[in-house]
């Protein structure tokens, strides 16, 4: 998107016939060799999850009209449950493949990465619309909203502001980091030219703002203080939890390359993704050894060999951070697309695991608390989850999103 | 001497001394003094006058514990004329009225207890064919002080209760000028001895608040040293008597305790010596206000009462929190489907590359080998 982009491009290792041309491509046009995949829109998944997101609306008409506690299990112990714990801390944290890919493209200047540039994108565009979504869903009053944004309301000491006002931003940088794509589509050049000139800005600005907000998400649980179980509160916190987005959210990106590239029938990216899911797993090494010498360093490490659910998970999330690493450790190893699809999820889950349990298991609010989503809850975040789904969908057919394929076999 | 006077030790009437010099709020040093002053200062001459009431104010007196009280107040002061605790009847009665104020003149002390008919000339209490306006004002003639004890003489009380058929009135309005008022159906009795005592030792009344009452006892809202407050403030409150914020003890606000609007000493003073909890808030009812005038037997009773001192919260904790749900056959069932759901297609989307792998390595049989 920036005139520096290209230059990154190695002519040596070419990851796709396309990588030659990157350096010879003017500014403002390096998108040229993606395309709409094209294809017919609605059929029998997609319905299904049309379907899945009218329930979803459903629930919600009657949590706006008869308040949140008509349809979720939240108390006054569990003030946040599944729409936070999952669809924020954790949505937003798969859709970190966004700004670690634009890292790595734009700011490292490394050229190969470019074709996973705009479908992490478009991923990280709806991973954030959900998560505003579901805070949104999730704030009692929700008409009072718009006070975040209003500067006599704010309160700036908070962790949850910046997090609140840092996701939105971001999610407006999203879409005008996207905005070229749409712009092409359409043939408009002279304002999309006009973006692109001021595009770095944007591009850099949306390399920040996450890495703010996904350790802040960490900060939100130090103010829990001694809420949370040792094994969890730590100062580390936002370290933890930023390293472990930037592998779930390449885990993401490779398990969205594969899944598009099975779905419509396209060619694997494979070397592309293998090292995607390389620097995700070596950052999930990170996060393990940062985890688990601060453990030891606070001396809790003691605990997680007690014999309780929280030690046996906490084990879990470690072992799902591990053994991605050692599938794809090896370049032979990478050239085995399922390896690195079982790697990909396997790290997902585990951040998925973490992250729900330093919000909700490791969570003790006092005694006699408890909560478990309700099928409301559970209805809600399907819903945003299939939506997100079905947009992506949607966007990759009629989106020039995707890198165009030479051979442009396309019947799904 | 005193064990003779007092019925006690002289340990005990020391200590005894040493409360009431602390309940005035004198120092400690004044404890000699207040024991000189009740032990050897002549007795003064009291006449008690009982008009519209109920003479409760005299019932708690009598009550009074350490010592017993009617042996402090016979012996301390020289109770020339009370109906209810004299044995003299009629004409005789009087007769020691009239002789004490001969006798002490300008310095008996006149304590009045119960409010004064004021409407067609108070004919609705006479006493020996005298209206009580009538008796207040020939006694008060030449009193050194007046004490109108109750709230019925202090302001009206519930005699004064809209429409106030009789026009009951207190003792300040009736005599119109200010008197030491000690208002509270009953009030404590102990307030009543310690302003005795304090003019017995000083020589003049306490400081008084601008309602005539000693500031010693009345200068605090019930609110501000209230056993319960920590609950208001955390917005713990009982909503409905016996319901289970009630049996909790918290907060009597949202039942109408007037606390809040009421000036008197009840929760550190206590009633009956019997420990704590021995009031009306502690008992868990709420303060009704009786020392206030306006608010007692004037407000409803569980009418909110208006806050003079602090503003709560607009939002309060319920009193009982509810603690959530758990798990349900069906959301376990369904996170187990959605887990599985997710696991399935996981497996099959790795199942379907290993197809797409062969189809890409036939594909790149013709290309050239990549290192």
């Amino acid at each position: 998107m920036s005139t520096a982009a290209p230059h990154g491009a190695h002519p040596a290792h070419p990851v796709r016939e396309v990588g030659h041309e990157l350096p010879h491509v003017p500014a403002g046009a390096a998108h040229e060799e993606a395309a709409p995949v094209g294809g017919r829109i609605w059929n029998r998944f997609t319905a299904g999850l049309a379907a899945l997101v009218l329930v979803m609306c459903a629930v919600l008409a009657m949590r706006f009209i008869r308040g949140i506690g008509a349809v979720t299990n939240l108390n006054d112990g569990y003030p946040w449950g599944l729409w936070i714990a999952y669809d924020v801390v954790v949505g937003s944290a798969l859709a970190a493949g966004g700004f670690t890919v634009a890292f790595l493209t734009y700011i490292l200047n490394r050229g190969e990465y470019h074709p996973a540039v705009r479908p992490a994108l478009l991923a990280a565009l709806f991973g954030y619309v959900q998560a505003g979504m579901s805070v949104f869903f999730d704030i009692g009053r929700y008409w009072e909203f718009w006070h975040m944004f209003w500067p006599r309301y704010v309160q700036v000491n908070s962790v949850l502001f910046e997090v609140s006002l840092c996701i939105t931003t971001y999610t407006l940088v999203l879409f005008v980091e996207f905005t070229p794509v749409i712009l092409e589509r359409f043939g408009w050049e002279r304002p999309r030219q006009k973006i692109n000139r001021v595009l770095f800005f944007f591009v850099a600005v949306g390399v920040l703002l996450p890495t703010m907000h996904q350790s802040s998400l960490g900060s939100l649980l130090v103010i829990f203080g001694p809420q949370v179980h040792p094994l969890y509160q730590t100062q580390l916190l936002p370290l933890l939890f930023l390293t472990s987005c930037i592998g779930m959210g390449l885990a993401a990106v490779v398990f969205e390359g594969t899944v598009s590239a099975l779905a419509f029938k396209r060619h694997l990216e494979q070397e592309l993704l293998g090292k995607l899911i390389r620097i995700g797993t070596t950052l999930g090494l990170a996060f393990l050894v940062l985890r688990i010498g601060d453990c030891a360093r606070r001396g809790v490490l003691g605990l997680a060999f007690q014999p309780t659910a929280l030690s046996l998970l906490f084990w879990i999330e470690n072992v799902l951070f591990l053994v991605p690493a050692l599938l794809v450790a090896t370049e032979r190893a990478r050239r085995h697309p399922q390896r690195l699809f079982v790697a990909a999820c396997l790290l997902a889950v585990g951040g998925l695991l973490y992250r729900r349990s330093a919000y909700l298991v490791a969570y003790e609010t006092g005694a006699g608390f408890r909560y478990f989503p309700s099928m409301g809850e559970l209805a809600v975040s399907v819903g945003l989850v299939a939506f997100e789904i079905l947009a992506i969908t949607i966007a990759i057919r009629l989106l020039p999103v995707l890198p165009k394929e030479p051979e442009a076999a396309e019947s799904a | 001497m005193i064990e003779e006077r007092f019925g006690m030790e002289r340990r005990s009437f020391l200590k005894l001394a040493a409360g009431i010099t602390a309940a005035i709020g004198l120092p400690i040093t004044a404890v000699p003094a207040v024991a000189r002053a009740m032990t050897s200062a002549p007795r003064p001459s009291v006449i008690w006058l009982h008009f519209q009431e109920c003479t409760g104010c005299t019932e708690s007196l009598l009550r009074a514990e350490h010592p017993t009280l009617e042996k402090l107040i016979l012996e301390l002061i020289s109770l020339d004329y009370h109906e209810t605790l004299m044995a003299a009847a009629g004409h005789q009665a009087e007769l020691a009225r009239r002789n004490a104020m001969a006798a002490h003149e300008g310095k008996y002390i006149l304590v009045v207890e119960g409010a004064l008919p004021t409407r067609d000339n108070g004919v609705y209490c006479q006493i020996g064919g005298k209206t009580a306006i009538e008796l207040v004002k020939e006694v008060a003639a030449d009193a050194a002080a007046v004490i109108a004890v109750g709230s019925c003489a202090s302001w009206g009380g519930m005699p004064s209760t809209k429409p106030n058929p009789t026009g009951a009135s207190s003792v300040a309005e009736v005599l119109g000028k200010p008197v030491l008022n000690i208002p509270g159906c009953p009030p404590n009795p102990y307030n009543l001895l310690t302003t005795v005592v304090h003019y017995l030792t000083l020589g003049e009344l306490p400081a008084l608040d601008d309602k005539g009452r000693p500031k010693f006892a009345y200068r605090r809202l019930i609110h501000d040293h209230c056993e319960r407050r920590a609950n208001f403030d955390a917005g713990r409150f009982a909503v409905q008597f016996g319901d289970e914020g009630h049996r909790q003890g918290f907060c009597l606000y949202k039942l109408g305790c007037k606390g809040p609007e009421t000036y008197a000493n009840c929760p550190s003073i206590l009633f009956g010596d019997v420990g704590s909890g021995a009031w009306p808030v502690g008992c868990g009812h709420p303060c009704i206000g009786c020392t206030e005038k306006g608010i007692g037997f004037e407000k409803p009773i569980h009418a909110l009462a208006e806050l003079l001192s602090v503003t709560p919260p607009t939002q309060f904790a319920r009193p009982a929190e509810p603690q959530g749900k758990g798990s349900t056959l069906a959301t376990v069932g369904t996170v187990a489907a959605i887990g599985g759901l997710a696991v399935g297609i996981g497996a099959k989307i790795a199942r379907n590359l290993g197809d797409h792998r062969e189809h890409q390595e036939e594909e790149r049989t013709g290309r050239p080998a990549k290192g």
